[in-house]
C-alpha cells in the first residue's frame, strides 16, 4: 500500500516536525512494515517547469520513427519568454496541452542503475532541441513509459516550478499490510493508526452525511443476502465524459501507484484508496433493466474488463441486468457496461461483498484485482453509502452533471460480534504487567467499544465490540494482539523458559549423524540436490518399464514440466552432481546424500477434517495411511581418481568395490556384518553389481554403473555407485555393542591357496573356510587372487590367510595344521576347491 | 696363562709395579679417547680391556705375590680397570648417539612434500548447521521433532488454522501432488510437524523442528524451490510472549555471538495470536552509530529480518486436542540456510543445492 505522506496527514493531525521516516518507523512498530519511503524524483535537480505545446510538426526520420518538432511556451522559466523549441518522440498529446519540460541545465536521474544525465540543448534529428518534454518513467516517479506526462488544463501556467504540480516534494511510505489488517489498505485505515501511535487527532473520512435511502434509485435487486449483504447504488446523469482529472486528485492516484485513466475511472479508485471501499461505475445509458445480484448458473459466460472470457462457476457470485451478467460481483466489471469517454450516465455501486466468495473466485479465474485484494480481505460494510456518495459529489464537482435524487441501499450491514475478554488475559499473554486501564484505552484507540460486565469484579471482564473495520477481531488472542502491540513489543521482557527434564536425542537422530560422519571419515563429501526428476530421468537410469521406481508421487504444479515426480531413489541428484564436479575440472569425485524419497501410498486420498477439534485415533490413522511412505536412503557416487598419483607412488580411480567397501565399513560401525551377493539391477552393470544384506535380508545396492548409465550422466565409465535404505539399516543397528573378549596367547598362521571355478565366488569360497576350520579359527582373509596358465582356463586361485588362536593356550603346529586342513576339506567339499 | 708365581721374588714381579699399572692405565684411557667411532672403540675395548689386554694379564698375575702384598696390588689394578670400563662405557655413550645422529640425518625427507592421499570427506553445512541448532536446545532440555515432507494438507494447513478459504493460503505458494484432490503437499513449512506433536503428545511441549520444506519459488541466489527451516514449540502452563523472547534472544546469542539480540514487530501468522516477526540486531555493523549508516549487510536498518514468532492459536490447540485454558504456547520459525548465510558470509543459496565439493568440503563434519 503506497501513502503519499501528505494524504495521511490529511486526516491524522501530525506533528508539523515529524519526519518521514520517524512515522515510518513508528507504524513498522505497529504492524504496518515499511517496504519503502520514496521521495518521488528528488533525483531531478534544476529547471522543471509547466509547458503549453503551441504547435507540434510531425516529422518522418529515414530510421522509420516520426518524430514530433515542437515549440513549448515555458513562460520566463527560459530567460527569454520565447517559446522553446523542442523534439519529442511520443505522441500521446496536441497542441494546447500544458505538459512537463526539463530545460537546458537540468539533470535527470539516469535509466536504472546508471548515473543521471544532464540535459542541454542538442542538435537532434536536424533541430536544435533545448530540452525535453518529461515522461513519468523519465522522471522516476511511475513506470509509465507509454507516453510522456499532460498534465490537466488546471495544473498551472506556463513556467511554472513543475514539482509540486507533480508531487515530486511528496513523500510517499509504501507499507506491506498483512493479510489480517485490510484497514489498512486505505488511507483511512493508515491515518488512524498514524493518529493513534502519535496521539493526534484523528478525522474520519468516512464520517460523512448521506441522503436516506429512498425508492427512486436505481432498481436492484440481490438474491444472494449472504453473498452481498448490502448493495448501495447512485446515479449521476449529464456527466461531461471528457472533464479533465484535477491535477491534485490524479497526482494522488499516481503517488499510490495507479494510473490516471479518466475522470470517471479515477475518482472510483481515489474514493478505493481514500475509504477501503471498492467500487464499480456502471455506463448507465448501457444498463438495461434492474441490477440483480446472484450466483451464476452453470455455462454462463462473461467478458471482464481485461478482455478475458470466463466460464461462470455455480459459486461465482455475479451482478446482471437484464441482458445477463454484467459483472463478476466485487472482483471485476465486465465489458458491456463499462464506462467509455462517450458516457454520461454513470450508475455507482458500492457494495459489501462475502470474503470467502470473493476468495474462490479470485482463485478460480486466476484474477488479482486491488478490489478484489480488498474485498476478499474484509471491508467496513458500513461505509458502503459514504463512498457511493463519495463518488458521487466528487464525479459532479469535477465532471459537472447532477446526483440524481434516487439512492438505492439494499440490505443492512453485519454488525460485528461481541467478544468477552477477560482483562489480565493481555498481561498473561504478554507476560509483564498491562493494567485494565491501558487495555481499554488501547481497545477504544483501534475503535472498539468496551462494556464492563455489570456482574462480575469491575474490570475483571470485559465486553469488546470491534469496530466495524476490523473483521479480522474475532477472538480474545486477537484484541491481546491489538493490546500489546499498542502498548508496544518493545516492552516484552526476556526471560527462558525452563522445561522438564529432555530425553536428548532420539535413537534414530544420533545414528543419522554417525552414519554421515561415518561416510565423511570415508573420504566422502555430502550434497543436497533437489527431489523431483522425470520419466527420462528413469530411462536415462535404464529401468525398466514395469520397475517399481517409476510409480512416483507426481506433482500437479511442478516448477519444470520436465521434472514433475518426486524421487524414489537419489542416484539422479548425486549423479547429476558429481557430473559438475568432474565437469568444473575436479579430478575425482566420492559424493554422498541422505534424504527420503517418497513411494505413493495408493491408499486414496488424504480426508480434510474441520478445525474445530481434534480427529479422533481413527480418524488421524486413516489421515497417516493416506501420505505416501517416505523412507530415508543414503546413497554414494564415486567416480574418476579415488587415490591420486604422487610421489609415493601411482594413484587409483574408483571402481565397483569402493562403493561396497563403503556399505561394508558403514555395516561394521553400525555393529552389523553386511553380506554381499552378486546380483543384476539397473542402473548398475549387470556383471557388477552386489546387493547387500543383513541377516539374508536385502536394503539395497553396491557396484559400478552401467555404460549407458554412465554415458547418459557425462560421467567416466568405472565410475561407482551405491544406495541403501537407512530405516532398514538403523532399525537393526546395534545400540551397545558387548563387550568384546580376546586371548591373549599367541597367534599361529596358515595361508592357504585354492583353486576354483570361476563361477565360484570369494565369499562362498570363504564361508566353507570358516565351516571347516573349527572354533579355533580366529579371522579369514582373501589376500590374493591369481587367473593364468598354472591353474588353467577358467579357473582362479585364491589365497586366504588363516588365523588361529586358542584361549587357554599356545596351538601346536599339529594343531594348527589339523585345523586348516579342515578348513581346506570343507572347501573341497562345499565349492570343489582344490589346494595348490 | 702364567702358573703359580713361585719362583719370583714378590717384589720384583713388574707388571704390577706402581708405575708400570698406571702405565697401562693411561695408555687404556687415551685409546679409548682416541676411538672415533663404534668399530675403534672395540678395538680399544678388546686391546685394553680384553682378557689378553695387559690389565687382565697384570691382574692375573696378583695370586703369585705374597699374602702381604696382594691387598694393595689387587687394589691398585683393581682401580684401573674400573677406571678403564668406566672411560668405556662412557665413550660407548657419546659414540653411540653420534652414531645415531648420523643416521637420523641421513633419513632427512622433505616434510613439505603433498601428503593427500586420500580425499578428506565432510557433511554438509546444512546437515551441520541443523546439528548445532538441534544441540542448543537439547542442551536447554528441548526435544527434536521430524516428519515427512510430502504432507497431508490438513496437517501443512487446516490443523494449524489455516482453512482452505484463508486468504494466507496463498502467501505460502505450495506444491500439491497430482490429484490435487488426494489433498496432499510438499510442506510449505515444518509447521506441520508442530501439529503432529501436538496430536502425538501432552504437554508440557518443548521441541524444535528442523527439516526441508518446498514452495514453488523461481530458483536464484535468495530463492529456492526447496529450502530447510527450524521451528519451536512450546507449550506449557504460564507461557508468555516473555518466554518466547528470552528463548530467541539465547537462540540468537548462540548463533551470531553475545549481544546479538532479537527484536519482535508485529506481524502475522493464522497459527499464532499475537504474531510477531523477529528481528536480529545486525551482526556486522551491530546498530553501532557511524557503522550502521555505512552497513550494507542490514542497509542501514540496524536490523536483520531472521523469523516469524507468536503465542500458538488457540484455536490450533483446539484442533489438536490441547486444553487451551490450561496451557498456552509459543511457536517460532526461522531459515536455516538464510541463518547459514548469516553465519558463514555464503552469498548465493545455489551454492547449497548444486553439490560442488569445493563448497561443501570446507565445513567439516562438526560445529
Amino acid at each position: 500500500m503506497r501513502t503519499p505522506v501528505s494524504w495521511i496527514r490529511e486526516y491524522a493531525d501530525l506533528p508539523a516536525d515529524l519526519s518521514s521516516d520517524d512515522l515510518a518507523r513508528r507504524l513498522t512498530a505497529l504492524g504496518l512494515k515499511l517496504e519503502a519511503l520514496e521521495r518521488p524524483g528528488a533525483e531531478v535537480r534544476g529547471p522543471l517547469v509547466v509547458g503549453r505545446v503551441l504547435t507540434m510538426e510531425p516529422e518522418k526520420q529515414k530510421n522509420g520513427k516520426t518524430i514530433n518538432w515542437c515549440t513549448v511556451d515555458v513562460g520566463d522559466a527560459n530567460g527569454t519568454g520565447e517559446p522553446q523549441g523542442i523534439v519529442c518522440g511520443a505522441h500521446n498529446f496536441a497542441p494546447g496541452d500544458l505538459v512537463v519540460v526539463v530545460l537546458p541545465g537540468g539533470v535527470l536521474p539516469g535509466p536504472h542503475g546508471s548515473d543521471a544525465v544532464e540535459i542541454s540543448a542538442r542538435k537532434t534529428y536536424g533541430h536544435v532541441s533545448a530540452g525535453m518534454i518529461c515522461s513519468a518513467h523519465e522522471l522516476r516517479i511511475g513506470e509509465d513509459q507509454s507516453g510522456i506526462i499532460v498534465l490537466p488544463p488546471d495544473a498551472g501556467r506556463p513556467g511554472d516550478d513543475a514539482r509540486p504540480v507533480l508531487g515530486l516534494e511528496e513523500e510517499v511510505i509504501e507499507f506491506e499490510i498483512n493479510p489480517d489488517r485490510s484497514y489498512a489498505l486505505s488511507l483511512r485505515g493508515v491515518a488512524r493508526e498514524a493518529a493513534m501511535a502519535f496521539d493526534a487527532t484523528y478525522t474520519d473520512p468516512c464520517l460523512r452525511d448521506v441522503p436516506p435511502a429512498n425508492d427512486e434509485g436505481y432498481p436492484v435487486r440481490v438474491e444472494d443476502p449472504v453473498g452481498c449483504p448490502v448493495f448501495v447504488a447512485r446515479t449521476v446523469t449529464g456527466f461531461d465524459p471528457s472533464a479533465p482529472t484535477p491535477e491534485w486528485l490524479a497526482r494522488r492516484v499516481r503517488l499510490a501507484g495507479m494510473r490516471p485513466i479518466s475522470l470517471a475511472v479515477d475518482v472510483t479508485n481515489y474514493v478505493m484508496l481514500e475509504t477501503g471501499r471498492p467500487i464499480h461505475g456502471y455506463d448507465g445509458d448501457k444498463l438495461q433493466g434492474s441490477i440483480v445480484v446472484r450466483r451464476a448458473t452453470a455455462g454462463e459466460r462473461l467478458t471482464t474488463l481485461d478482455g478475458t472470457d470466463r466460464a461462470l462457476s455455480p459459486e461465482d457470485l455475479v451482478v446482471c441486468d437484464d441482458s445477463g451478467v454484467i459483472g463478476l460481483g466485487g472482483v471485476m466489471g465486465g465489458e458491456t457496461t463499462e464506462m467509455s469517454d462517450a458516457t454520461s450516465t454513470v450508475v455507482i455501486e458500492a457494495a459489501h461483498w462475502d470474503p470467502v466468495a470473493m476468495f474462490r473466485t479470485g482463485k478460480r479465474h486466476r484474477l488479482t484485482s486491488e478490489a478484489g485484494k480488498r474485498n476478499e480481505r474484509g471491508v467496513d460494510p458500513t461505509i458502503c453509502e459514504v463512498a457511493a456518495e463519495r463518488v458521487a459529489e466528487l464525479l459532479t464537482t469535477y465532471g459537472g452533471g447532477s446526483v440524481s435524487p434516487g439512492v438505492t441501499v439494499v440490505g443492512t450491514p453485519p454488525a460485528p460480534e461481541p467478544i468477552r475478554i477477560s482483562a489480565r488475559l493481555p498481561e498473561q499473554v504478554a507476560g509483564f504487567p498491562i493494567p485494565t486501564a491501558d487495555t481499554e484505552r488501547c481497545l477504544r484507540a483501534v475503535g472498539a467499544t468496551i462494556q464492563r460486565d455489570a456482574d462480575g469484579d469491575p474490570g475483571d471482564s470485559l465486553t469488546v465490540t470491534p469496530p466495524p473495520w476490523r473483521p479480522d477481531l474475532t477472538d480474545p488472542y486477537d484484541l491481546v494482539e491489538e493490546v500489546v502491540r499498542i502498548v508496544g513489543y518493545d516492552k516484552v521482557p526476556s526471560l527462558v523458559p525452563l522445561p522438564p527434564v529432555g530425553r536428548g536425542l532420539t535413537r534414530e537422530q544420533r545414528l543419522r549423524r554417525r552414519i554421515g560422519r561415518t561416510l565423511a571419515s570415508l573420504g566422502c563429501v555430502e550434497v543436497v540436490s533437489f527431489p523431483f526428476v522425470g520419466e527420462d530421468t528413469f530411462d536415462a537410469l535404464g529401468l525398466p518399464d514395469d520397475d517399481v521406481l517409476r510409480h512416483t508421487v507426481r506433482l500437479s504444479n511442478p516448477l519444470s514440466a520436465e521434472r514433475p515426480l518426486y524421487t524414489t531413489t537419489l542416484i539422479p541428484g548425486i549423479l547429476d552432481a558429481a557430473a559438475r564436479n568432474l565437469g568444473r575440472g575436479a579430478p575425482g569425485v566420492s559424493l554422498f546424500e541422505t534424504g527420503t524419497v517418497a513411494f505413493p501410498a495408493d491408499r486414496g486420498p488424504a480426508p480434510v477434517y474441520g478445525v474445530d477439534w481434534r480427529p479422533t485415533e481413527a480418524e488421524l490413522e486413516k489421515l497417516f495411511e493416506a501420505i505416501p511412505v517416505q523412507p530415508l536412503y543414503l546413497a554414494a557416487v564415486l567416480s574418476g581418481e579415488r587415490e591420486p598419483a604422487g610421489w609415493w607412488g601411482g594413484g587409483r580411480a574408483a571402481d565397483w568395490s569402493d562403493a561396497i567397501d563403503l556399505v561394508r565399513q558403514l555395516g561394521r560401525e553400525l555393529g552389523l556384518e553386511v553380506e554381499v551377493r552378486q546380483a543384476s539391477r539397473m542402473p548398475w552393470h549387470p556383471s557388477r553389481c552386489a546387493e547387500v544384506l543383513v541377516d539374508g535380508e536385502e536394503f539395497g545396492h553396491a557396484g559400478e554403473l552401467h555404460p549407458r548409465v554412465c554415458q547418459a550422466y557425462g560421467v567416466p565409465r568405472g565410475t561407482a555407485a551405491l544406495e541403501v535404505d537407512l530405516d532398514f539399516l538403523m532399525n537393526r543397528a546395534v545400540d551397545v555393542p558387548r563387550a568384546p573378549t580376546y586371548s591373549h596367547q599367541p597367534l599361529a598362521k596358515e595361508d592357504v591357496a585354492l583353486v576354483v571355478e570361476d563361477g565360484v565366488t570369494a565369499a562362498d569360497v570363504e564361508e566353507a573356510l570358516r565351516s571347516g576350520a573349527g572354533e579355533l579359527l580366529e579371522s579369514v582373509r582373501l589376500f590374493d587372487v591369481y587367473t593364468g596358465p598354472q591353474v588353467g582356463d577358467g579357473k582362479k586361485s585364491l589365497a586366504f590367510a588363516l588365523r588361529f588362536r586358542a584361549p587357554d593356550r599356545t596351538l601346536t603346529e599339529a594343531e594348527t595344521g589339523a585345523a586348516g586342513g579342515a578348513a581346506v576339506a570343507a572347501a573341497a567339499a562345499a565349492v570343489g576347491a582344490v589346494q595348490r | 696363562m702364567s702358573g703359580p708365581n713361585s719362583e719370583y721374588d714378590p717384589v720384583e714381579v713388574t707388571p704390577l709395579q706402581a708405575e708400570q699399572v698406571a702405565a697401562m692405565r693411561e695408555e687404556a684411557l687415551a685409546a679409548i679417547a682416541a676411538a672415533q667411532d663404534l668399530d675403534q672403540l672395540k678395538r680399544a675395548r678388546l686391546e685394553h680391556a680384553g682378557d689378553r689386554s695387559p690389565l687382565a694379564l697384570a691382574n692375573r698375575e696378583i695370586g703369585a705375590l705374597p699374602p702381604q702384598a696382594r691387598k694393595e696390588a689387587g687394589q691398585r689394578v683393581g682401580q684401573a680397570r674400573g677406571a678403564v670400563n668406566a672411560a668405556l662405557a662412557e665413550r660407548t655413550a657419546v659414540l653411540e648417539a653420534e652414531a645415531e645422529e648420523g643416521m637420523l640425518v641421513e633419513e632427512t625427507v622433505d616434510v613439505t612434500l603433498p601428503t593427500g592421499r586420500r580425499g578428506r570427506g565432510s557433511r554438509h553445512p546444512i546437515t551441520l548447521m541443523s546439528d548445532y541448532i538441534a544441540d542448543l536446545f537439547v542442551a536447554m532440555g528441548w526435544e527434536v521433532a521430524e516428519g515427512p515432507v510430502l504432507e497431508a494438507e490438513w496437517l501443512n494447513f487446516d490443523a494449524l488454522n489455516l482453512g482452505p478459504d484463508h486468504p494466507a493460503r496463498t502467501m505460502q505458494d505450495t506444491f500439491w501432488t497430482e490429484p490435487a484432490d488426494d489433498h496432499l503437499v510438499l510442506r510449505t513449512h515444518t509447521s506441520p510437524v508442530q501439529a503432529r506433536t501436538m496430536l502425538e503428545r501432552t504437554p508440557p511441549i518443548y521441541v524444535i523442528c528442523p527439516g526441508r520444506v518446498f514452495r514453488t519459488d523461481e530458483y536464484d541466489a535468495t530463492h529456492s524451490p526447496m529450502f530447510h527451516q527450524v521451528e519451536g514449540l512450546v507449550i506449557d502452563e504460564g507461557i508468555t510472549m516473555a518466554h518466547l523472547k528470552g528463548t530467541l534472544d539465547h537462540f540468537a546469542e548462540q548463533m551470531f555471538g553475545t549481544g546479538i539480540t532479537t527484536r519482535f514487530r508485529p506481524s502475522y501468522f493464522p497459527f499464532t495470536e499475537p504474531s510477531a516477526e523477529v528481528d536480529l540486531v545486525c551482526f556486522v555493523c551491530r546498530g553501532e552509530a557511524g557503522a550502521v549508516e555505512e552497513c550494507r549487510t542490514c542497509k542501514g536498518e540496524g536490523w536483520i529480518e531472521w523469523g516469524g514468532c507468536g503465542v500458538v492459536n488457540p484455536r490450533v490447540l483446539a484442533a489438536c486436542g490441547i486444553d487451551s485454558e490450561r496451557y498456552r504456547g509459543f511457536a517460532f520459525g526461522m531459515g536455516i540456510d538464510r541463518s547459514l548465510m548469516f553465519r558463514t558470509g555464503a552469498e548465493d543459496l545455489r551454492a547449497l543445492f548444486e553439490g560442488d565439493v569445493r563448497f561443501s568440503s570446507g565445513f567439516g563434519t562438526e560445529w
